[in-house]
Protein backbone atom coordinates (compact mmCIF):
# COMPACT_ATOMS: atom_id res chain seq x y z
CA UNK A 1 0.00 0.00 0.00
CA UNK A 2 2.92 2.22 1.18
CA UNK A 3 5.17 1.66 -1.73
CA UNK A 4 2.25 2.08 -4.64
CA UNK A 5 1.19 5.29 -2.78
CA UNK A 6 5.35 6.33 -3.22
CA UNK A 7 5.97 5.30 -6.48
CA UNK A 8 2.68 6.77 -7.64
CA UNK A 9 3.30 10.32 -6.37
CA UNK A 10 7.04 10.14 -7.63
CA UNK A 11 6.21 9.17 -11.04
CA UNK A 12 3.37 12.31 -11.20
CA UNK A 13 6.23 14.59 -10.34
CA UNK A 14 8.25 13.01 -13.07
CA UNK A 15 5.53 13.07 -15.38
CA UNK A 16 4.89 17.01 -14.24
CA UNK A 17 7.98 18.04 -15.16
CA UNK A 18 8.55 16.73 -18.51
CA UNK A 19 4.96 17.90 -19.35
CA UNK A 20 6.29 21.39 -18.24
CA UNK A 21 9.35 20.86 -20.69
CA UNK A 22 7.04 19.85 -23.07
CA UNK A 23 4.66 22.80 -23.39
CA UNK A 24 7.84 25.24 -22.98
CA UNK A 25 10.18 23.60 -25.57
CA UNK A 26 8.88 23.89 -29.33
CA UNK A 27 9.86 24.01 -32.75
CA UNK A 28 10.51 28.20 -32.45
CA UNK A 29 12.81 27.94 -29.79
CA UNK A 30 12.37 27.33 -25.96
CA UNK A 31 10.48 29.55 -23.58
CA UNK A 32 11.54 28.00 -20.10
CA UNK A 33 11.65 31.24 -18.78
CA UNK A 34 8.79 33.42 -20.01
CA UNK A 35 6.48 29.88 -18.68
CA UNK A 36 8.14 29.73 -15.60
CA UNK A 37 7.57 33.11 -14.56
CA UNK A 38 4.04 33.26 -16.07
CA UNK A 39 3.67 30.17 -14.19
CA UNK A 40 4.32 31.83 -10.96
CA UNK A 41 2.78 34.69 -11.86
CA UNK A 42 5.61 37.02 -11.87
CA UNK A 43 4.84 38.45 -15.46
CA UNK A 44 2.12 37.99 -17.89
CA UNK A 45 2.97 35.53 -20.63
CA UNK A 46 2.95 36.73 -24.53
CA UNK A 47 -0.10 36.70 -26.44
CA UNK A 48 1.54 34.86 -29.35
CA UNK A 49 3.61 32.70 -27.17
CA UNK A 50 0.00 31.95 -25.15
CA UNK A 51 -1.88 31.26 -28.35
CA UNK A 52 1.10 29.05 -29.17
CA UNK A 53 1.30 27.11 -26.07
CA UNK A 54 -2.63 26.90 -25.90
CA UNK A 55 -3.70 25.91 -29.83
CA UNK A 56 -0.51 23.84 -30.13
CA UNK A 57 1.87 22.59 -27.79
CA UNK A 58 -0.55 21.99 -25.07
CA UNK A 59 -2.78 19.81 -27.08
CA UNK A 60 0.09 17.93 -28.33
CA UNK A 61 1.52 17.08 -25.27
CA UNK A 62 -1.40 15.97 -23.52
CA UNK A 63 -2.06 13.86 -26.56
CA UNK A 64 1.47 11.96 -26.23
CA UNK A 65 0.65 11.56 -22.49
CA UNK A 66 -3.00 10.01 -23.01
CA UNK A 67 -0.99 7.83 -25.71
CA UNK A 68 1.79 6.69 -23.74
CA UNK A 69 -0.75 5.83 -20.84
CA UNK A 70 -3.21 4.07 -22.55
CA UNK A 71 -0.63 2.00 -24.84
CA UNK A 72 1.92 1.07 -21.88
CA UNK A 73 -1.29 -0.39 -19.70
CA UNK A 74 -2.50 -2.17 -22.64
CA UNK A 75 1.01 -3.65 -23.49
CA UNK A 76 0.58 -4.09 -19.20
CA UNK A 77 -2.82 -5.83 -19.40
CA UNK A 78 -1.62 -8.57 -22.66
CA UNK A 79 1.35 -9.79 -21.12
CA UNK A 80 -0.34 -10.75 -18.38
CA UNK A 81 -3.79 -11.97 -19.68
CA UNK A 82 -1.68 -13.79 -22.66
CA UNK A 83 1.24 -14.99 -19.86
CA UNK A 84 3.36 -14.15 -22.96
CA UNK A 85 6.65 -11.34 -22.61
CA UNK A 86 6.48 -10.52 -26.40
CA UNK A 87 2.25 -9.33 -25.94
CA UNK A 88 1.88 -5.69 -26.58
CA UNK A 89 -1.42 -3.78 -27.29
CA UNK A 90 -1.74 -4.40 -30.96
CA UNK A 91 -0.98 -8.22 -30.74
CA UNK A 92 -4.43 -9.25 -31.34
CA UNK A 93 -4.31 -7.68 -34.59
CA UNK A 94 -5.63 -3.82 -33.65
CA UNK A 95 -2.56 -2.46 -35.33
CA UNK A 96 -3.37 -4.14 -38.90
CA UNK A 97 -7.03 -3.33 -38.25
CA UNK A 98 -6.68 0.67 -37.23
CA UNK A 99 -3.35 1.06 -40.21
CA UNK A 100 -6.24 -0.79 -42.51
CA UNK A 101 -9.04 1.48 -41.58
CA UNK A 102 -6.95 4.34 -41.39
CA UNK A 103 -5.00 4.24 -44.93
CA UNK A 104 -9.09 3.71 -46.47
CA UNK A 105 -9.85 7.13 -44.83
CA UNK A 106 -6.48 8.86 -46.22
CA UNK A 107 -7.13 7.42 -49.70
CA UNK A 108 -10.48 8.75 -49.49
CA UNK A 109 -9.47 12.08 -48.89
CA UNK A 110 -10.94 11.80 -45.10
CA UNK A 111 -9.65 15.14 -42.69
CA UNK A 112 -7.06 13.64 -40.46
CA UNK A 113 -9.62 14.36 -37.44
CA UNK A 114 -12.58 13.56 -37.17
CA UNK A 115 -12.59 11.78 -40.63
CA UNK A 116 -9.55 9.37 -40.59
CA UNK A 117 -9.97 8.73 -36.49
CA UNK A 118 -13.32 7.13 -37.02
CA UNK A 119 -12.25 4.86 -40.04
CA UNK A 120 -9.21 4.05 -38.03
CA UNK A 121 -11.16 2.92 -34.88
CA UNK A 122 -13.81 0.87 -37.20
CA UNK A 123 -11.37 -0.96 -38.36
CA UNK A 124 -9.79 -1.86 -35.23
CA UNK A 125 -13.03 -2.47 -33.76
CA UNK A 126 -13.50 -4.72 -36.64
CA UNK A 127 -10.77 -6.99 -36.17
CA UNK A 128 -11.45 -7.50 -32.35
CA UNK A 129 -14.80 -8.39 -33.56
CA UNK A 130 -13.09 -10.98 -35.76
CA UNK A 131 -11.33 -12.82 -33.30
CA UNK A 132 -13.68 -12.95 -31.02
CA UNK A 133 -15.95 -14.88 -33.60
CA UNK A 134 -12.57 -16.61 -34.45
CA UNK A 135 -12.09 -17.69 -30.98
CA UNK A 136 -15.74 -18.07 -29.87
CA UNK A 137 -16.06 -21.89 -30.41
CA UNK A 138 -13.11 -22.65 -28.64
CA UNK A 139 -12.35 -21.46 -25.02
CA UNK A 140 -11.54 -17.90 -24.69
CA UNK A 141 -8.65 -19.12 -22.39
CA UNK A 142 -6.72 -20.76 -25.12
CA UNK A 143 -4.54 -18.33 -25.44
CA UNK A 144 -2.44 -19.76 -28.11
CA UNK A 145 -5.29 -19.34 -30.69
CA UNK A 146 -6.04 -16.10 -29.67
CA UNK A 147 -2.07 -15.22 -30.05
CA UNK A 148 -1.99 -16.47 -33.37
CA UNK A 149 -5.75 -15.78 -34.56
CA UNK A 150 -4.15 -12.15 -33.54
CA UNK A 151 -0.64 -12.41 -35.57
CA UNK A 152 -2.49 -13.94 -38.52
CA UNK A 153 -4.94 -11.16 -38.81
CA UNK A 154 -2.15 -8.27 -38.28
CA UNK A 155 -0.26 -10.40 -41.33
CA UNK A 156 -3.26 -9.88 -43.84
CA UNK A 157 -3.67 -6.65 -42.92
CA UNK A 158 0.25 -5.39 -43.56
CA UNK A 159 -0.08 -7.22 -46.78
CA UNK A 160 -3.14 -4.86 -47.74
CA UNK A 161 -1.47 -1.80 -46.46
CA UNK A 162 1.79 -2.50 -48.31
CA UNK A 163 -0.31 -2.95 -51.46
CA UNK A 164 -2.16 0.44 -51.18
CA UNK A 165 1.60 2.02 -50.25
CA UNK A 166 2.90 0.94 -53.46
CA UNK A 167 -0.47 1.68 -55.50
CA UNK A 168 -0.41 5.33 -54.26
CA UNK A 169 1.92 7.77 -55.53
CA UNK A 170 0.67 11.85 -54.49
CA UNK A 171 1.25 13.60 -51.28
CA UNK A 172 -1.11 11.12 -50.04
CA UNK A 173 1.21 8.49 -49.42
CA UNK A 174 3.95 11.32 -47.24
CA UNK A 175 0.66 10.96 -44.64
CA UNK A 176 0.15 7.77 -44.81
CA UNK A 177 3.45 6.73 -43.59
CA UNK A 178 3.40 9.54 -40.97
CA UNK A 179 0.45 7.90 -39.69
CA UNK A 180 1.55 4.31 -39.82
CA UNK A 181 4.93 5.83 -37.69
CA UNK A 182 3.02 7.34 -35.27
CA UNK A 183 3.06 11.42 -34.76
CA UNK A 184 1.19 14.05 -32.55
CA UNK A 185 1.74 16.81 -34.95
CA UNK A 186 -2.36 17.71 -35.81
CA UNK A 187 -3.53 17.05 -32.49
CA UNK A 188 -5.94 19.45 -31.18
CA UNK A 189 -7.58 20.38 -28.27
CA UNK A 190 -11.11 18.69 -28.84
CA UNK A 191 -9.29 15.42 -29.68
CA UNK A 192 -7.29 15.36 -26.37
CA UNK A 193 -10.56 15.86 -24.39
CA UNK A 194 -12.63 13.09 -26.42
CA UNK A 195 -10.27 10.57 -25.60
CA UNK A 196 -9.85 11.72 -22.05
CA UNK A 197 -13.23 10.67 -21.75
CA UNK A 198 -12.97 7.33 -23.80
CA UNK A 199 -9.68 6.45 -21.46
CA UNK A 200 -10.91 7.40 -18.09
CA UNK A 201 -13.36 4.74 -17.58
CA UNK A 202 -11.26 1.92 -19.04
CA UNK A 203 -8.39 3.26 -17.10
CA UNK A 204 -10.58 3.02 -13.54
CA UNK A 205 -11.73 -0.47 -14.71
CA UNK A 206 -8.11 -1.82 -14.90
CA UNK A 207 -6.96 -0.58 -12.38
CA UNK A 208 -9.86 -2.31 -10.19
CA UNK A 209 -8.69 -5.39 -11.67
CA UNK A 210 -5.27 -5.60 -10.84
CA UNK A 211 -5.24 -7.79 -8.04
CA UNK A 212 -7.00 -10.20 -10.05
CA UNK A 213 -4.09 -10.14 -13.14
CA UNK A 214 -1.52 -11.14 -9.92
CA UNK A 215 -3.74 -14.17 -9.34
CA UNK A 216 -3.78 -14.68 -12.91
CA UNK A 217 -0.38 -15.09 -13.36
CA UNK A 218 -0.31 -18.21 -10.81
CA UNK A 219 -2.53 -20.20 -13.34
CA UNK A 220 -6.16 -20.15 -14.62
CA UNK A 221 -7.15 -23.45 -12.21
CA UNK A 222 -5.17 -21.43 -9.16
CA UNK A 223 -6.79 -18.70 -9.94
CA UNK A 224 -10.44 -20.19 -9.69
CA UNK A 225 -9.67 -21.58 -6.46
CA UNK A 226 -8.85 -18.32 -5.13
CA UNK A 227 -12.06 -17.06 -6.19
CA UNK A 228 -11.48 -15.40 -9.48
CA UNK A 229 -13.85 -15.39 -12.14
CA UNK A 230 -11.70 -16.36 -14.85
CA UNK A 231 -13.78 -16.35 -17.69
CA UNK A 232 -15.47 -13.20 -17.10
CA UNK A 233 -12.32 -11.43 -16.33
CA UNK A 234 -10.51 -12.38 -18.70
CA UNK A 235 -13.28 -11.46 -21.48
CA UNK A 236 -13.43 -7.84 -19.44
CA UNK A 237 -10.19 -7.28 -20.19
CA UNK A 238 -9.71 -8.33 -23.33
CA UNK A 239 -12.53 -5.90 -24.60
CA UNK A 240 -11.69 -3.07 -22.16
CA UNK A 241 -8.21 -3.29 -23.58
CA UNK A 242 -8.65 -3.65 -26.77
CA UNK A 243 -10.90 -0.55 -26.83
CA UNK A 244 -8.70 1.68 -24.92
CA UNK A 245 -5.89 0.92 -27.37
CA UNK A 246 -8.32 1.56 -30.52
CA UNK A 247 -9.37 4.99 -29.12
CA UNK A 248 -5.84 5.47 -28.72
CA UNK A 249 -4.05 4.86 -32.02
CA UNK A 250 -6.87 6.17 -34.20
CA UNK A 251 -5.70 9.39 -33.04
CA UNK A 252 -1.68 9.45 -33.16
CA UNK A 253 -1.01 6.39 -35.52
CA UNK A 254 0.85 3.42 -34.71
CA UNK A 255 3.59 4.11 -31.87
CA UNK A 256 4.74 1.06 -31.37
CA UNK A 257 7.48 -0.39 -28.49
CA UNK A 258 5.91 1.89 -25.81
CA UNK A 259 3.12 -0.92 -25.19
CA UNK A 260 6.26 -3.42 -25.28
CA UNK A 261 8.64 -2.05 -23.52
CA UNK A 262 7.50 0.18 -20.74
CA UNK A 263 5.86 -2.88 -18.76
CA UNK A 264 8.94 -4.77 -18.72
CA UNK A 265 11.17 -2.15 -18.04
CA UNK A 266 9.15 -0.97 -14.50
CA UNK A 267 8.97 -4.80 -14.03
CA UNK A 268 11.94 -4.91 -13.97
CA UNK A 269 12.62 -1.50 -11.39
CA UNK A 270 9.20 -2.37 -9.38
CA UNK A 271 8.75 -5.81 -9.58
CA UNK A 272 5.80 -8.23 -10.71
CA UNK A 273 2.76 -6.79 -8.52
CA UNK A 274 0.51 -5.26 -10.95
CA UNK A 275 -1.33 -2.93 -8.46
CA UNK A 276 1.53 -0.82 -8.24
CA UNK A 277 2.82 -1.62 -12.32
CA UNK A 278 -0.64 -0.78 -13.49
CA UNK A 279 -0.46 3.35 -12.18
CA UNK A 280 3.39 2.98 -12.52
CA UNK A 281 2.36 2.16 -16.59
CA UNK A 282 0.13 5.03 -16.63
CA UNK A 283 2.21 7.64 -15.55
CA UNK A 284 5.68 6.39 -16.80
CA UNK A 285 4.24 5.58 -19.99
CA UNK A 286 2.89 9.18 -20.63
CA UNK A 287 6.05 10.54 -19.27
CA UNK A 288 7.78 8.39 -21.49
CA UNK A 289 5.94 9.77 -24.38
CA UNK A 290 5.83 13.15 -24.01
CA UNK A 291 9.59 13.01 -23.66
CA UNK A 292 9.88 10.86 -26.95
CA UNK A 293 7.58 13.72 -28.33
CA UNK A 294 9.29 16.79 -26.72
CA UNK A 295 12.80 15.11 -28.73
CA UNK A 296 10.83 14.48 -31.92
CA UNK A 297 10.29 18.26 -32.48
CA UNK A 298 13.84 20.23 -30.61
CA UNK A 299 16.47 17.72 -32.04
CA UNK A 300 15.11 19.01 -35.96
CA UNK A 301 15.65 22.42 -34.14
CA UNK A 302 18.94 21.78 -32.57
CA UNK A 303 20.43 20.67 -35.81
CA UNK A 304 18.84 22.98 -37.40
CA UNK A 305 17.14 21.12 -40.05
CA UNK A 306 13.17 22.10 -41.44
CA UNK A 307 10.32 19.73 -40.24
CA UNK A 308 10.38 16.89 -37.51
CA UNK A 309 10.53 13.38 -37.10
CA UNK A 310 7.46 11.24 -36.61
CA UNK A 311 7.83 10.56 -32.36
CA UNK A 312 7.55 6.99 -33.66
CA UNK A 313 10.72 7.28 -34.86
CA UNK A 314 11.97 7.70 -31.28
CA UNK A 315 10.64 5.43 -28.76
CA UNK A 316 12.47 2.62 -30.18
CA UNK A 317 15.79 4.39 -30.89
CA UNK A 318 15.70 5.51 -27.21
CA UNK A 319 13.59 2.80 -25.26
CA UNK A 320 16.09 -0.48 -26.71
CA UNK A 321 18.91 0.36 -25.74
CA UNK A 322 17.99 2.09 -22.08
CA UNK A 323 16.24 -1.65 -21.88
CA UNK A 324 18.80 -3.26 -22.40
CA UNK A 325 20.60 -1.14 -19.78
CA UNK A 326 18.60 -1.74 -17.63
CA UNK A 327 18.02 -5.70 -18.51
CA UNK A 328 21.80 -6.03 -18.31
CA UNK A 329 22.12 -3.84 -14.88
CA UNK A 330 19.69 -6.12 -12.75
CA UNK A 331 20.35 -9.23 -14.15
CA UNK A 332 23.44 -9.18 -12.77
CA UNK B 1 -21.45 -33.24 9.80
CA UNK B 2 -20.04 -33.74 5.65
CA UNK B 3 -17.64 -31.58 4.32
CA UNK B 4 -18.59 -33.43 1.10
CA UNK B 5 -20.86 -35.36 -0.89
CA UNK B 6 -20.50 -36.76 -4.45
CA UNK B 7 -23.66 -38.71 -5.91
CA UNK B 8 -23.31 -40.22 -9.35
CA UNK B 9 -20.86 -38.52 -10.76
CA UNK B 10 -20.04 -39.09 -14.11
CA UNK B 11 -17.59 -37.66 -16.49
CA UNK B 12 -16.21 -37.74 -20.13
CA UNK B 13 -13.48 -36.38 -22.39
CA UNK B 14 -15.12 -36.78 -25.64
CA UNK B 15 -16.65 -40.31 -26.15
CA UNK B 16 -13.81 -41.55 -23.24
CA UNK B 17 -15.54 -41.51 -19.70
CA UNK B 18 -13.15 -41.12 -17.14
CA UNK B 19 -15.09 -41.39 -14.11
CA UNK B 20 -18.18 -43.25 -13.35
CA UNK B 21 -20.84 -43.86 -10.71
CA UNK B 22 -18.54 -42.20 -7.80
CA UNK B 23 -20.68 -41.66 -5.19
CA UNK B 24 -18.82 -41.05 -1.95
CA UNK B 25 -18.78 -38.65 1.10
CA UNK B 26 -16.40 -37.11 4.09
CA UNK B 27 -17.40 -35.70 7.15
CA UNK B 28 -15.83 -32.69 8.78
CA UNK B 29 -12.03 -32.85 9.96
CA UNK B 30 -11.15 -36.15 8.50
CA UNK B 31 -8.12 -36.72 6.33
CA UNK B 32 -9.61 -38.59 2.93
CA UNK B 33 -6.86 -39.78 0.19
CA UNK B 34 -7.65 -40.75 -3.05
CA UNK B 35 -5.41 -43.84 -4.33
CA UNK B 36 -5.40 -45.59 -7.38
CA UNK B 37 -2.87 -46.40 -10.91
CA UNK B 38 -1.74 -43.82 -13.00
CA UNK B 39 -4.88 -43.11 -15.71
CA UNK B 40 -7.54 -44.07 -12.88
CA UNK B 41 -9.38 -40.74 -12.81
CA UNK B 42 -7.57 -39.65 -9.86
CA UNK B 43 -6.92 -36.13 -10.49
CA UNK B 44 -9.87 -35.31 -12.87
CA UNK B 45 -11.96 -36.72 -9.52
CA UNK B 46 -10.11 -33.99 -7.62
CA UNK B 47 -10.70 -31.11 -10.19
CA UNK B 48 -14.37 -32.03 -10.20
CA UNK B 49 -14.24 -31.57 -6.54
CA UNK B 50 -12.31 -28.48 -6.63
CA UNK B 51 -14.83 -27.20 -10.31
CA UNK B 52 -12.49 -26.77 -12.19
CA UNK B 53 -13.98 -28.90 -14.81
CA UNK B 54 -18.03 -29.89 -14.46
CA UNK B 55 -18.83 -33.41 -14.45
CA UNK B 56 -21.37 -34.64 -17.38
CA UNK B 57 -23.76 -35.86 -14.57
CA UNK B 58 -24.31 -36.07 -10.73
CA UNK B 59 -24.49 -34.16 -7.84
CA UNK B 60 -21.38 -32.51 -5.77
CA UNK B 61 -22.14 -30.73 -2.44
CA UNK B 62 -20.06 -28.89 -0.35
CA UNK B 63 -20.54 -27.98 2.96
CA UNK B 64 -24.20 -28.98 3.15
CA UNK B 65 -24.98 -26.72 -0.38
CA UNK B 66 -25.20 -27.88 -4.04
CA UNK B 67 -21.85 -26.19 -5.23
CA UNK B 68 -23.85 -24.70 -8.41
CA UNK B 69 -25.06 -21.97 -5.20
CA UNK B 70 -22.04 -20.97 -4.42
CA UNK B 71 -19.90 -17.61 -6.48
CA UNK B 72 -15.87 -18.77 -7.34
CA UNK B 73 -15.59 -15.98 -4.08
CA UNK B 74 -17.68 -17.73 -1.78
CA UNK B 75 -16.42 -20.96 -2.93
CA UNK B 76 -12.72 -19.85 -2.56
CA UNK B 77 -14.21 -19.31 1.04
CA UNK B 78 -14.67 -22.52 2.48
CA UNK B 79 -12.16 -24.62 -0.54
CA UNK B 80 -8.72 -24.33 -0.74
CA UNK B 81 -6.79 -26.16 -3.55
CA UNK B 82 -3.02 -26.83 -3.28
CA UNK B 83 -1.89 -27.62 -7.10
CA UNK B 84 1.13 -30.13 -7.99
CA UNK B 85 3.66 -27.47 -9.66
CA UNK B 86 3.18 -23.52 -10.42
CA UNK B 87 4.64 -21.89 -13.49
CA UNK B 88 8.13 -22.21 -13.01
CA UNK B 89 8.52 -18.38 -13.94
CA UNK B 90 6.63 -17.18 -11.38
CA UNK B 91 8.16 -14.19 -10.34
CA UNK B 92 6.50 -13.50 -6.46
CA UNK B 93 8.11 -13.36 -3.15
CA UNK B 94 6.63 -15.74 -0.69
CA UNK B 95 5.32 -13.43 1.64
CA UNK B 96 3.37 -12.18 -1.39
CA UNK B 97 2.44 -15.90 -2.74
CA UNK B 98 0.98 -16.35 0.93
CA UNK B 99 -0.85 -13.21 1.07
CA UNK B 100 -2.97 -14.41 -2.26
CA UNK B 101 -4.72 -16.69 -0.66
CA UNK B 102 -6.46 -13.83 1.50
CA UNK B 103 -8.13 -12.78 -2.54
CA UNK B 104 -11.38 -13.98 -1.17
CA UNK B 105 -11.75 -12.24 1.75
CA UNK B 106 -10.33 -8.80 0.72
CA UNK B 107 -13.01 -6.12 -0.92
CA UNK B 108 -12.68 -4.46 -4.23
CA UNK B 109 -9.85 -2.81 -4.73
CA UNK B 110 -7.75 -5.75 -3.84
CA UNK B 111 -5.63 -4.15 -0.84
CA UNK B 112 -4.49 -5.77 2.31
CA UNK B 113 -5.72 -5.00 5.76
CA UNK B 114 -3.60 -5.15 8.93
CA UNK B 115 -5.80 -8.20 9.87
CA UNK B 116 -5.12 -10.38 6.62
CA UNK B 117 -1.48 -9.88 7.06
CA UNK B 118 -1.29 -11.42 10.92
CA UNK B 119 -2.94 -14.19 9.15
CA UNK B 120 -0.35 -14.42 6.50
CA UNK B 121 2.25 -14.56 9.04
CA UNK B 122 0.63 -17.06 11.55
CA UNK B 123 0.04 -19.39 8.32
CA UNK B 124 3.95 -18.60 7.31
CA UNK B 125 5.13 -19.84 10.88
CA UNK B 126 2.36 -22.42 10.91
CA UNK B 127 3.78 -23.87 8.34
CA UNK B 128 7.72 -23.11 8.96
CA UNK B 129 7.89 -20.72 5.99
CA UNK B 130 8.76 -17.38 7.51
CA UNK B 131 12.33 -17.69 7.07
CA UNK B 132 11.69 -17.42 3.92
CA UNK B 133 9.10 -14.70 3.68
CA UNK B 134 11.42 -12.09 1.48
CA UNK B 135 12.81 -14.89 -1.07
CA UNK B 136 10.97 -15.38 -3.96
CA UNK B 137 9.63 -18.49 -5.24
CA UNK B 138 11.41 -19.28 -8.22
CA UNK B 139 14.51 -19.61 -5.92
CA UNK B 140 13.25 -22.48 -3.77
CA UNK B 141 13.43 -25.76 -3.87
CA UNK B 142 10.85 -27.79 -4.37
CA UNK B 143 9.90 -29.14 -0.89
CA UNK B 144 9.95 -25.46 0.38
CA UNK B 145 7.63 -24.58 -2.38
CA UNK B 146 5.21 -26.86 -1.53
CA UNK B 147 5.42 -25.66 1.94
CA UNK B 148 4.61 -22.27 0.92
CA UNK B 149 1.61 -23.05 -0.99
CA UNK B 150 0.27 -24.90 1.97
CA UNK B 151 0.73 -21.45 3.50
CA UNK B 152 -1.32 -19.98 0.74
CA UNK B 153 -4.27 -22.49 1.19
CA UNK B 154 -4.20 -22.23 4.83
CA UNK B 155 -3.97 -18.28 4.88
CA UNK B 156 -7.17 -18.90 2.68
CA UNK B 157 -8.81 -20.15 5.54
CA UNK B 158 -10.79 -22.92 4.14
CA UNK B 159 -12.76 -25.45 5.50
CA UNK B 160 -11.98 -27.95 3.35
CA UNK B 161 -8.39 -28.05 1.68
CA UNK B 162 -7.84 -30.38 -1.84
CA UNK B 163 -4.24 -31.39 -2.48
CA UNK B 164 -3.31 -33.13 -5.81
CA UNK B 165 0.27 -34.97 -4.85
CA UNK B 166 1.42 -32.88 -2.38
CA UNK B 167 4.28 -35.08 -1.96
CA UNK B 168 4.79 -36.82 -5.32
CA UNK B 169 8.36 -34.70 -5.96
CA UNK B 170 9.77 -34.81 -2.58
CA UNK B 171 12.44 -36.76 -0.57
CA UNK B 172 11.77 -38.66 2.34
CA UNK B 173 12.47 -35.82 4.94
CA UNK B 174 9.76 -33.86 2.84
CA UNK B 175 7.86 -36.05 2.50
CA UNK B 176 7.00 -37.19 6.08
CA UNK B 177 7.21 -33.08 7.20
CA UNK B 178 4.28 -32.37 4.45
CA UNK B 179 2.13 -34.87 5.70
CA UNK B 180 2.64 -33.91 9.71
CA UNK B 181 1.68 -30.32 8.77
CA UNK B 182 -1.84 -31.56 7.05
CA UNK B 183 -2.36 -33.86 10.32
CA UNK B 184 -1.19 -30.97 12.54
CA UNK B 185 -3.89 -29.04 10.00
CA UNK B 186 -6.49 -31.30 10.46
CA UNK B 187 -6.24 -31.85 14.44
CA UNK B 188 -5.45 -28.40 15.13
CA UNK B 189 -7.87 -26.29 12.96
CA UNK B 190 -10.58 -29.12 12.40
CA UNK B 191 -9.50 -28.53 8.45
CA UNK B 192 -10.70 -31.53 6.03
CA UNK B 193 -7.91 -32.73 3.91
CA UNK B 194 -8.57 -34.57 0.56
CA UNK B 195 -5.72 -35.37 -1.02
CA UNK B 196 -4.35 -37.52 -4.37
CA UNK B 197 -1.22 -39.86 -3.60
CA UNK B 198 0.89 -41.71 -5.18
CA UNK B 199 2.48 -43.64 -2.31
CA UNK B 200 0.16 -46.09 -0.97
CA UNK B 201 2.28 -46.40 1.86
CA UNK B 202 2.01 -43.01 3.27
CA UNK B 203 -1.61 -42.61 2.45
CA UNK B 204 -2.02 -46.02 5.10
CA UNK B 205 -0.46 -43.65 7.80
CA UNK B 206 -2.04 -40.96 7.54
CA UNK B 207 -5.54 -41.44 6.03
CA UNK B 208 -9.13 -41.65 7.82
CA UNK B 209 -10.76 -43.48 4.63
CA UNK B 210 -8.74 -44.45 1.45
CA UNK B 211 -10.53 -44.46 -1.79
CA UNK B 212 -9.01 -46.82 -4.79
CA UNK B 213 -10.13 -46.42 -7.91
CA UNK B 214 -9.44 -47.97 -11.39
CA UNK B 215 -10.19 -47.07 -14.75
CA UNK B 216 -12.72 -44.34 -13.23
CA UNK B 217 -14.89 -46.74 -10.76
CA UNK B 218 -14.33 -46.94 -7.37
CA UNK B 219 -12.87 -50.47 -6.45
CA UNK B 220 -13.09 -49.80 -2.53
CA UNK B 221 -13.32 -47.18 0.27
CA UNK B 222 -12.90 -47.43 4.19
CA UNK B 223 -9.97 -47.68 6.29
CA UNK B 224 -6.63 -48.27 5.40
CA UNK B 225 -6.86 -51.70 6.99
CA UNK B 226 -10.18 -52.31 5.01
CA UNK B 227 -8.76 -50.86 1.96
CA UNK B 228 -5.16 -52.35 1.27
CA UNK B 229 -4.58 -56.04 1.17
CA UNK B 230 -2.81 -58.07 -1.44
CA UNK B 231 -5.53 -59.31 -3.53
CA UNK B 232 -7.14 -55.89 -4.32
CA UNK B 233 -3.73 -54.18 -4.68
CA UNK B 234 -2.43 -56.88 -6.97
CA UNK B 235 -5.25 -56.71 -9.52
CA UNK B 236 -5.86 -53.10 -9.53
CA UNK B 237 -1.96 -51.55 -10.27
CA UNK B 238 -1.46 -55.28 -11.95
CA UNK B 239 2.16 -56.59 -10.20
CA UNK B 240 3.05 -58.58 -7.57
CA UNK B 241 3.25 -57.19 -3.56
CA UNK B 242 3.40 -58.27 -0.20
CA UNK B 243 1.05 -56.69 1.87
CA UNK B 244 1.69 -57.10 5.60
CA UNK B 245 0.85 -55.31 9.37
CA UNK B 246 3.61 -51.88 9.64
CA UNK B 247 5.83 -52.21 12.80
CA UNK B 248 4.33 -49.07 13.75
CA UNK B 249 0.83 -49.68 14.63
CA UNK B 250 -2.38 -51.06 12.92
CA UNK B 251 -2.35 -49.94 9.80
CA UNK B 252 -0.88 -52.01 7.02
CA UNK B 253 2.36 -51.86 4.91
CA UNK B 254 3.17 -52.44 1.22
CA UNK B 255 6.52 -54.19 -0.32
CA UNK B 256 6.92 -54.34 -4.11
CA UNK B 257 8.30 -57.70 -4.97
CA UNK B 258 10.85 -57.29 -8.08
CA UNK B 259 10.67 -59.97 -11.14
CA UNK B 260 14.28 -61.24 -9.48
CA UNK B 261 12.48 -62.35 -5.98
CA UNK B 262 9.98 -64.12 -8.19
CA UNK B 263 10.57 -67.99 -8.10
CA UNK B 264 8.98 -70.03 -10.91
Amino acid sequence: MKRIIITTLLLLVILGIIIFLGIAIGSSGSNLNELWQAFTGTMAMDPILATIIQKIRLPRVLLAAEVGAALSLGGLVFQALLRNPLAEPYILGISGGAALGAILGILLGFSRFIGVSITAFSGSMLTLFLILVLSAGKSIMQKDALLLSGVMVNAFCSSVIMFAISMTHDSRLHNILFWIMGDFSLAGNEQVLILFLLLLPCFILILGLTHKMNLLLMGQEMAMSMGVNVKTITLTLLVVTTFMVSATVCHSGLLGFVGLVMPHLLRLILGPDHRILAPACILAGSAYMVACDLLARWLPFLVSVQGEIPAGVITAMIGAPLFIFLLKKTSL
Amino acid sequence: MTALQLENIKCTYGSQTVLKDISFSVSKGRMFIIIGPNGSGKTTLLRIISTFIKPKTGRIEICGRPCQTYTRKSLAKVLAFVPQEVPPDFPFTVEEVVMMGRAPHIGLLGLESQKDKNIAAQAMKFTQTDHLARRKLAYLSSGERQRVFISRAVCQEPEIMLLDEPTAALDLGHQVHIMDMMEKLKQEKNITIIMVSHDVNLACMYADSLLLLKKGRMISMGSPQEVVNFKTLEQVYECVLMVDQSPLGKFPRVTLTPQKFLKR
